[in-house]
């Protein structure tokens, strides 16, 4: 899953950068902006079947790779 | 009469302010008196014009049941669009007919900050279809709802921040430090608002209002800008602050909008809480929904579709008129612009961190703002009806 992940973060931010440094702030540093974080909840949506609302996440909920896969694999468990 | 103008609100509003700081800084609750102070408020405001009180609790009691009623069939049934579409309309459409009625000049159902607690609403609705929101008390909401300071003109604070302060009782510590922050916006705000808009206000209507040669245009376009945004970040930063004291962190609206680099960059600046309702509720929802839908064209074309549709769509909450419509437009399609510029020349790849670049873009940008305001400010319809006379 995390793998898969951050194949697709890393597509959507046209950047390697973020299978490495999993602590990067994806806003900060212009990885990612509205539109890919739409397509990014759409992805997740459409590879895990997990439907995460642009409402339920607040931006510093999923500022880096590692919340968004703690936040991803929090709601396969659920 | 409205709120946070006129010497007769703020002669209520400021010794009603020393018992919330006196409770606040005991390390008391204030929700109770932030309550009570926020009905006196909206009588103060309110009485003089009765019917606007009782389209005012009208609009509340619909907005209790419509979020009642959706919240128990949500947890029923599940995501339901229909449904869900259904309390959107019935939610949307007092504004509306308010916005259709105001375009023959004819008010119904309009009441002092009618657009706003709309979008409220809104919010609340569409959080529960989210799930995110999981129970509503009819206290609770209300107090989101018709919170005095940010009620008939923002900010737009989102709910479940708000119940986050709403239910808390803070420390000495920290209420000091909201008392601080709380009377730097104030005294900031009034400033703005009472000397800088006032200004502008003055030179606007002295020496530029009336004339319709294009150097005039430009003056009309920059004053005009200035006026907006020291009234409106002014009022905006009185309703934080007052916010502050009562122990709610409202969320600011204004950002040094002039700074800014870029169109993007502006939205993120300036009328915040707006753009961020638009930004997380209208753009990335319609960005889902055509992805899901796999509609036609590219990323970018997409992109720039939900961006103009966005745009448009703000500019129409602020009134059916052409100028808002275009206003809208204007930003929608050059927001487009600024997005396929910046995703696909390889000129901004190379240059976007260059101090010259930085400089040119925000002069450029600048101007753009200042010509979307004297779009916005319909002053341009006025100059075209003169001309073809």
């Amino acid at each position: 899953m995390e793998e898969k992940l951050l194949e697709i973060l890393a597509e959507l931010c046209e950047d390697d950068v973020v299978k490495d440094s999993l602590t990067i702030d994806l806003f900060e540093e212009d990885l990612l902006d509205s539109l890919a974080f739409a397509e990014l909840l759409y992805a997740i949506e459409e590879q895990f079947g997990v439907i995460i609302a642009p409402s339920a996440v607040a931006r510093e909920d999923v500022n880096t790779p590692e919340k968004i896969i703690a936040l991803v694999r929090e709601k396969l468990d659920a | 009469m409205s709120f946070f103008s006129g010497s007769l609100f703020f002669i209520f509003l400021i010794p009603a302010l020393v018992p919330a700081v006196l409770l606040g800084l005991l390390g008391k609750p204030l929700r109770t008196y932030r309550n009570l102070l926020t009905v006196a408020m909206i009588l103060l405001v309110y009485l003089p014009a009765p019917v606007q009180l009782l389209y005012l609790i009208l609009y509340c009691v619909l907005a209790l049941l419509l979020t009642t009623l959706f919240l128990s069939h949500r947890k029923k049934k599940g995501r339901e669009p229909k449904v869900f579409y259904a309390a959107l309309i019935l939610a949307l459409l007092p504004l509306i007919v308010c916005k259709c009625a105001a375009v023959f000049e004819v008010s119904v159902f309009g009441f002092l900050g009618i657009s706003y607690l709309c979008f409220r609403v809104l919010i609340v609705l569409i959080e529960i279809h989210d799930g995110v929101i999981t129970s509503v008390s009819p206290a609770g909401l209300l107090s989101y709802l018709l919170f005095f300071t940010s009620l008939s003109s923002g900010p737009i604070d989102r709910p479940r921040r708000f119940e986050k302060d709403d239910t808390a009782v803070f420390s000495r510590e920290e209420y000091t430090e909201l008392l601080y922050r709380g009377i730097y916006r104030i005294v900031l705000g009034a400033f703005y608002k009472f000397v800088c808009s006032e200004a502008m206000y003055y030179v606007l209507h002295t020496y530029i209002d009336g004339y319709q040669s294009p150097p005039y245009l430009v003056a009309y376009a920059y004053v005009y800008g200035l006026y907006l945004f020291f009234d409106f970040a002014g009022y905006s930063a009185m309703a934080t602050g007052t916010s502050y004291l009562l122990g709610i962190r409202m969320p600011d609206n204004f950002n040094r909008p002039f700074l800014a680099v870029d169109l993007r960059d502006f939205w993120n600046r300036w009328h915040i809480t707006l753009s961020s309702f638009f930004r997380d509720f209208v753009f990335t929802r319609f960005m889902i929904f055509a992805a899901r839908k796999k509609a036609a064209g590219s990323r970018l074309q997409r992109a720039s579709a939900g961006l103009i549709l966005n745009m448009f769509l703000m500019g129409l909450w602020h009134g059916i008129s052409i100028h808002y419509v275009l206003y809208g437009l204007y930003h929608g399609i050059l927001l487009a612009v600024t997005e396929v510029f910046q995703k696909k020349s390889s000129f901004y790849k190379r240059n976007r961190q260059k101090p010259w670049y930085i400089a040119c873009s925000w002069l450029l940008n600048l101007n753009i703002v200042m010509l979307g305001f004297l779009i916005f400010s319909g002053y341009l319809s006025e100059v075209w009806k003169e001309l073809m006379h």
